[in-house]
């Protein structure tokens, strides 16, 4: 789980076959300001985006993603894996102010 | 008499949607081929194997359902080393990009995007051995019909 | 004359079925109803799950949960959402669900009031919707509730703004029929607190509300102000019979 509850959720199978192709679903709360929005006194707001997201399945790289201000605010992101062996999805991505989240789930593989 | 007619005019629409519609000013569309050309190297991408899923018609350009998938065995010898989307109309068209390889299994990505407004979107899978294919769809992005706060 | 008798018949049932009460989802297209439907892709299911975090934490002066007094929120706050606003007797007036939170949160928590529209105030009026959802919305507009239910009233038949337009005016006499490329709902107040892809954020009813109040040009009620707690206690009384989908999802 994520250390602040509602920052992040992620979905994993809890149960997978050796060889099977499983779906991992992930959403994170983060306003992915794309710096070309004012408030209601004029001032911009600055850019502050989430550019880096990687998802490791036991510490080996699934996908890692480089995103832009065209990602949609409380990204939604949904991928696959080949469950191999019983382990840890874990996935952490950082912000342009230098803000690091991560979500994790395990699987059991049989 | 007079506010008759301005009802009229009003929930009619044409008062209520003057300035909604000319909010929707469509930035110039980018010229995508540098982009596509730093992604796919020197070979231009081949249409095909790419598929792109999205509405053809998005009800909020702030968040915009976004499927893609990519026709690969996604095996060690065959796979797909990335994923790139593109929206020319965007301030910034590169919206993301993806690098994955056999352990995702199946090349198959779901995310939702913004979109400035209807535009061509562009999809790019660079495969293992180096080829890029692509896909293109074009999607209209309806503006929302009363203003609201966040367009003052 | 067969023809004549068809058409009034087709018209009979087109004003059946525009006076039907049809809630806003209904005029979502295909991907804001699946996301609705979709609890973890819902973005708003995220507040709600902050809101069950501020259940359990002890706050203020007194140093209590909500949880301490009021135990499981799934049974205790079951339906509670449903029927409000409602005359509350400690008040002595009618209050919302967000009044209700705050209320608690000064006097027996002892801490600070939420401020209208933040994410503590939006997180607790998320989860405690959420623990309705599904329930038929039946408020009660007699006894002392009844002279705030008739403010609401003619609130929602006043004309307003520059646009001089009552809620009516869009919401009842032209619901249905086509706003640049939207269709005009009947302004039912079935989602709320909702993810609203305009915001790009959750909002509460009182937010939505506003913002119409902008769209015809007219002066914006303060959050919390008695204007809008009496239109919240008629619209919600208008509304009655259709279920609750809070945390909704609206364009």
């Amino acid at each position: 789980m994520s250390e602040a509850p509602g920052i992040g959720r992620i979905r994993v199978p809890p149960r997978a076959r050796r060889g099977e192709v499983v779906e991992i679903r992930l959403l994170i709360q983060h306003p992915m300001e794309n710096g070309f929005r004012r408030d209601t006194l004029g001032r911009a707001v600055a850019k502050n985006i989430i550019h880096r997201l990687v998802a490791r399945y036991d510490g080996r790289e699934i996908l890692r993603a480089e995103l832009g201000s065209g990602i949609a605010a409380n990204p939604y992101f949904a991928f696959f894996t080949r469950a191999t062996a019983s382990g840890r999805i874990e996935i952490d991505w950082e912000d342009d102010a230098g803000v690091r989240g991560s979500v994790g789930a395990a699987i059991e593989v049989t | 008499m007079r506010r008759r007619h301005f009802l009229k005019v009003g929930a009619g629409g044409t008062a209520i949607l003057a300035v909604p519609a000319a909010a929707q000013q469509l930035l110039p569309a980018h010229d995508l081929a540098p982009l596509i050309m730093q992604i796919a190297g020197t070979s231009p991408p081949r249409p095909g194997r790419v598929r792109i899923g999205l509405p053809s018609l998005a009800e909020n350009g702030n968040s915009v359902p976004l499927d893609l998938a990519v026709d690969s065995p996604m095996s060690e010898a065959d796979h797909v080393r990335s994923i790139h989307v593109l929206a020319e109309r965007n301030p910034r068209p590169l919206v993301a990009s993806f690098q994955l390889g056999p352990l995702a299994g199946r090349a198959q990505l779901s995310l939702r995007i913004r979109l400035a407004g209807s535009q061509r979107v562009v999809a790019l899978a660079v495969m293992s051995d180096g080829a890029c294919w692509s896909a293109e769809t074009e999607v209209v992005v309806t503006s929302a019909a009363c203003l609201d706060e966040l367009s003052l | 004359m067969k023809r004549a008798v068809a058409l009034a018949l087709a018209l009979l049932a087109a004003t059946a079925l525009a006076e039907a009460p049809r809630s806003g989802l209904a005029y979502q297209g295909e991907d804001i109803r699946r996301l609705q439907a979709d609890d973890f892709a819902n973005p708003a299911m995220l507040w709600a799950e902050r809101g069950a975090a501020a259940w359990q934490q002890r706050r203020g002066t007194a140093n209590k949960s909500c949880a301490d007094c009021h135990g499981a929120a799934e049974q205790s706050m079951r339906g509670v959402a449903a029927r409000l606003p409602a005359w509350d007797a400690r008040l002595q007036r009618v209050s919302t669900l967000d009044q209700r939170i705050n209320a608690c949160t000064v006097r027996e928590q002892g801490a600070a009031e939420l401020p209208p529209e933040s994410e503590p105030a939006l997180a607790l009026q998320t989860y405690l919707a959420l623990q309705s959802r599904g329930m038929p919305l039946r408020v009660a507009v007699d006894g002392p509730a009844g002279p705030v239910f008739y403010i609401g009233r003619e609130l929602y038949r006043t004309r307003i703004g520059q646009m001089n337009l009552a809620c009516t005016h869009c919401h009842e006499q032209k619901a249905g029929k086509t706003l640049l490329a939207e269709q005009i709902s009947q302004g039912q107040p079935t989602a709320w607190p909702a993810y609203r892809m305009d915001w790009q954020a959750p909002g509460s009813i009182e937010r939505r509300l506003r913002a119409c109040f902008l769209g015809v040009r007219a002066e914006m009620p303060a959050y919390r102000s008695e204007d809008l707690v009496a239109l919240q206690l008629y619209l919600v009384w208008r509304a009655q019979g259709l279920a609750l989908e809070a945390p909704g999802v609206r364009r």
